[in-house]
């Protein structure tokens, strides 16, 4: 690895790569000038003039505030119960060898192996054959199942670093079960807890797929949004929300990143 | 310091809690169940119990005349899947996804080796946000971008007005199959924005690949009188499969069971997701539905059980 | 005198492994006690069985005279200095040494009193305020020692504490630890695979194998009269005399112990063995040279001081030592 640096970068993989990267960026950009078109119909390019007056129409939008209030309602309780069971399943993995670790990792892992659309008609089935009106609840349980594992990998890998010697030595000092928790093992993985946390209120709060089974009548953020993209009423309305959404989730991302950087990465597998 | 002030055993003194704490103590297994319990009950019991009902109703059919479905075991949805229009629809899905996990490959893999082997320090960071960011970021807004980019008044009608290159696009588009009205109608535009999005699964685990490469083997290569191509073709490209395999995984599946992506970006052909949501929704025909969503199941149990010997899980 | 520690017939099964099996000891209060042995003998489990770690599968623990089955590491008196210290990371390095306090319920304001204090003692006044991460291997090691003093612990554990400290680190650390016991007279339980680090610091040695007690004594019975002859070679370098050696310096054990030291390059008197042979091999090894001497095929290896000259290869020469040199034993 160090002396990659004596030589020099091959000038083929730098363009590459930096297309590459462009190729990524570059459509995100793209959102935040359409948001101060001031074209209404269509999706012209280059915008015929640039204006501010869609934020003013964009936040006196009812429905527009009421799916965005309910997504954050959604996400953060979904979030909440994935941090328990995540936590918990976490624990119990790292800090006991047991039969049966890896079938417990997979089934973790399998709500989003799995394409949403299986989880979504499988829940809905589930909830229509239970007799189960969608509701507010319906929806949550659909999100925590598959933010479950995005807390648990986060929570998995911070446990491995905890050496085991490290609880040993708080029961040899006389503390006993819940006083090692409380004050060796949560301090320990609570930036990793907050990361997870983080990642699975984003997770939630940009889940279309499952939400479209899960979901009666109430419009979160996305689906709302997947509406306008089929059938769009006010496109400049459209594109600011859409701005909006990118700022709303880099936030946490960006959190998430600074938290966990010493040592595990954010478990970006867990989309 | 000679005087000791406890006798060995510590009477119970912290009253409940550390009556708990001993409980459990002496029975650790007890604490594992509970702990276990919660998350459990919910993904076992909740979620795959949910699955399995789902893959139960897919031997189950509907009655013709009244819709209603009929619960007697039977392979006939079975034998419905396999018409040819389903067939097409499966095939076009499959192929899809082939198409788009290659060329996410392609693009992914520079990318992955510039971040893993020559990014330092500021710029790994950047690289690394720079990957992370477009991955997180909504999937909806991704796609939004993308009609706004593909559109006919669109960014890249106007890039190529600009470059006087109109008659290129226009003969793509005019080409059967890939072409369309627009690029927005067209399974170019479809695959562009599935490769799009998709990207950074396939670039993480090629990285994570990458990084276990040892600098010294790439060398040692070149020492030994190794071209880079040769360096390329017979050890980095080896060493990353495993990733790639990883990253494919992602890309594979996840093309296999979309149905948004085809549905805003796509001509009105439809794709295997598209069919689960139609035959769950508009068609009522659980059953068959149920039988699509085995398809991508048994698609990927099987890409996963070949992945595995490929050694792919160790890159996750 | 109080007994602190005592194994009746101790066992701990891991499935089809026998950790420790069937282990008695007695550790007399005040007293320090070395367990040496290679890696895999026993002897951490056996320390892990006295911290509450380890629960035995068979057998009878007390720790002064009180049983020590079923009751768990937070409730013995008994406190451990880990091998990788195991200090806190996330507490300052005051925190890390009033921890024990803080559990029991000592108040602030007397348990930063007691942890000062303890800190001072270990020659690290004023180190309070550091990280873990802050500090040097040696003084981390005075600071997960100073974490178990300051709850005045009837025993103190310690698994190879000094095994991480480089050489003279470690022979400055053996020096002030026995100190810091004789003055505090806290009994000393310690785990060692070096055996110059058991012998020079312990008042007594249990040396363990495949989970049992192989020879338990002070260290000049353990070091002058291996009782096996797994302790003859793992405790320095005592040469093993085979079967037919024995029987021709007229002894009826199957084997025999004898240690480089005690012998000489030279014709017997007073009464003394001797064999010949001739020189194998020489080294220089600064106070002394090692010779070995090729006895019939069996070699056998000499100290023999520097000042005297050392004789060529291959020379035939005649090696001599006192008969209760000579120490028979009981097996293989």
């Amino acid at each position: 690895m160090r002396s990659d640096r004596l030589n020099r970068t091959p000038m083929g993989l730098k363009i590459a790569a930096g297309v590459g990267l462009a190729f990524l960026h570059l459509p995100i950009l793209l959102i935040f000038l359409y948001a101060f078109t001031t074209e209404e119909k269509s999706y012209q390019f280059p915008p015929p003039g640039l204006t501010t007056q869609w934020f003013a129409v964009a936040w006196n939008r009812p429905d527009v505030w009421a799916a965005l209030t309910l997504s954050v309602k959604v996400a953060s309780i979904a979030t909440a119960v994935a941090l328990v069971l995540g936590t918990l399943c976490a624990a119990a993995v790292s800090q006991t060898r047991f039969f049966g670790r890896e079938t417990i990792s997979l089934l973790v892992i399998l709500p989003i192996a799995l394409p949403g659309i299986i989880t979504g008609i499988a829940l809905r089935s589930a909830f229509s054959m239970a007799d189960i009106p969608f509701s507010f609840w319906t929806i949550v349980l659909g999100h925590a199942t598959f933010c479950i594992v995005v807390v648990y990998n986060n929570a998995v890998a911070r446990f491995r670093r905890i050496s085991g010697s490290l609880i040993e030595a708080s029961m040899d000092l006389g503390a006993d079960g819940f006083q090692t928790f409380r004050y060796i093992i949560l301090p320990n993985i609570g930036t990793a807890l907050l990361a997870g946390g983080m990642l699975a209120f984003a997770l939630s709060f940009d889940e279309v797929i499952v939400t479209t089974f899960t979901a009666g009548q109430q419009s979160t953020l996305p689906i709302w949004m997947l509406e306008e993209l089929i059938r769009p009423r006010q496109r400049p309305v459209t594109n600011v929300v859409a701005m909006v959404v990118v700022l709303v989730t880099f936030l946490p991302i960006l959190g998430a990143y600074y938290l966990t950087r010493d040592g595990d990465q954010i478990a970006g597998a867990g989309k | 310091m000679t005087a000791f002030a406890e006798p060995l055993v510590v009477a119970e003194r912290r009253g409940p809690a550390g009556r708990l704490s001993d409980f459990f103590w002496k029975h650790p297994h007890l604490l594992l169940m509970i702990m276990l319990a919660p998350p459990l009950i919910w993904l076992g019991v909740v979620y795959l119990g949910s699955l399995f009902a789902l893959l139960l109703q897919s031997f189950f059919s509907i009655d013709d005349f009244s819709g209603l479905i009929n619960y007697e075991f039977t392979l006939s949805t079975y034998r419905q899947l396999l018409s040819e229009t389903n067939l097409d629809i499966i095939l076009r899905t499959v192929l899809m996804a082939a198409t788009v996990t290659l060329a996410s490959a392609v693009i992914a893999f520079p990318i992955a080796y510039y971040a893993a082997r020559y990014a330092q320090g500021k710029w790994k960071v950047l690289f690394y946000l720079g990957v992370m960011l477009p991955l997180w970021s909504s999937y909806l807004v991704k796609i939004y971008a993308w009609k706004l980019i593909l559109a006919k008044e669109g960014i890249l009608t106007w890039f190529f007005e600009k470059l006087h290159l109109m008659w290129l696009l226009d003969a793509w588009l005019a080409l059967p199959v890939v072409g369309g009205n627009s690029l927005s109608v067209s399974y170019t535009g479809t695959f562009i924005v599935f490769v799009y999005v998709w990207l950074p699964f396939m670039i993480l685990p090629i990285q994570a690949a990458l990084e276990r490469v040892q600098g010294n083997l790439i060398e040692a290569s070149s020492d030994l009188g190794g071209t880079p191509a040769q360096t390329f073709r017979y050890v980095l490209f080896p060493l990353a499969l495993p990733g790639i395999v990883a990253g494919s995984i992602f890309t594979f599946s996840l093309t296999l069971g979309d149905y948004i992506i085809p549905q805003i970006v796509g001509s009105s052909r439809l794709f295997i997701g598209q069919a689960v949501y139609a035959q769950q929704g508009t068609a009522g025909n659980i059953p068959l539905a149920a039988a699509f969503t085995v398809v991508p199941i048994v698609i990927m149990g099987a890409y996963l059980f070949m992945a595995k010997r490929m050694g792919a899980f160790d890159a996750l | 005198m109080t007994t602190a520690v005592l194994f009746d017939n101790v066992s701990r099964h891991f499935g089809a492994v026998r950790a420790v099996d069937g282990v008695n000891l007695e550790i007399a209060e005040g007293e320090f006690f070395a367990m040496l042995g290679p890696s895999g003998s026993g002897k951490t489990t056996c320390l892990r069985l006295m911290a509450g770690f380890e629960q035995p599968t068979g057998g009878h623990i007390e720790i002064f005279g009180e049983t020590a089955e079923g009751v768990p590491p937070y409730r013995r008196s008994v406190n451990t200095v880990f091998q990788d210290y195991a200090l806190f990371p996330h507490l300052s390095i005051l925190d890390n040494v009033a921890y024990g306090l803080m559990v029991k319920g000592v108040g602030r304001e007397e348990r930063r009193k007691a942890a000062e204090d303890a800190l001072a003692m270990v020659k690290l006044p004023g180190y309070g305020t550091r990280r873990p991460g802050q500090l040097s291997g040696g003084q981390r090691q005075r600071v997960a020692l100073a974490r178990a003093l300051v709850n005045k612990p009837k025993v103190l554990l310690l698994d190879e504490p000094l095994g991480a400290l480089d050489l003279k680190l470690r022979e400055q650390m053996q020096e002030e630890l026995k100190s810091l016991q004789k003055s505090l007279g806290i009994t000393f339980v310690f785990v060692t695979h070096d055996q110059g680090e058991a012998l020079s610091m312990a008042d007594r040695i249990a040396v363990f194998n495949d989970g049992r007690i192989q020879q338990l004594g002070r260290p000049e019975d353990v070091y002058k009269q291996p009782k096996t002859r797994f302790v003859a070679d793992f405790v320095g370098s005592s040469n093993v005399l085979p079967q037919k050696l024995c029987q021709r310096l007229g002894l009826t054990a199957p084997f025999a112990s004898l240690r480089p030291e005690a012998i000489a390059i030279a014709q017997p008197v007073d009464g003394a063995l001797s064999l010949s042979g001739t020189v194998a091999a020489h080294s220089f090894l600064g106070a002394v040279n090692r010779v070995v001497v090729d006895v019939d095929g069996a070699r056998v290896a000499v100290a023999s001081p520097a000042a005297l000259a050392v004789p060529a290869l291959g020379s035939p020469v005649t090696i001599s030592f006192a008969a209760h040199e000579l120490h028979p034993m009981e097996d293989a």
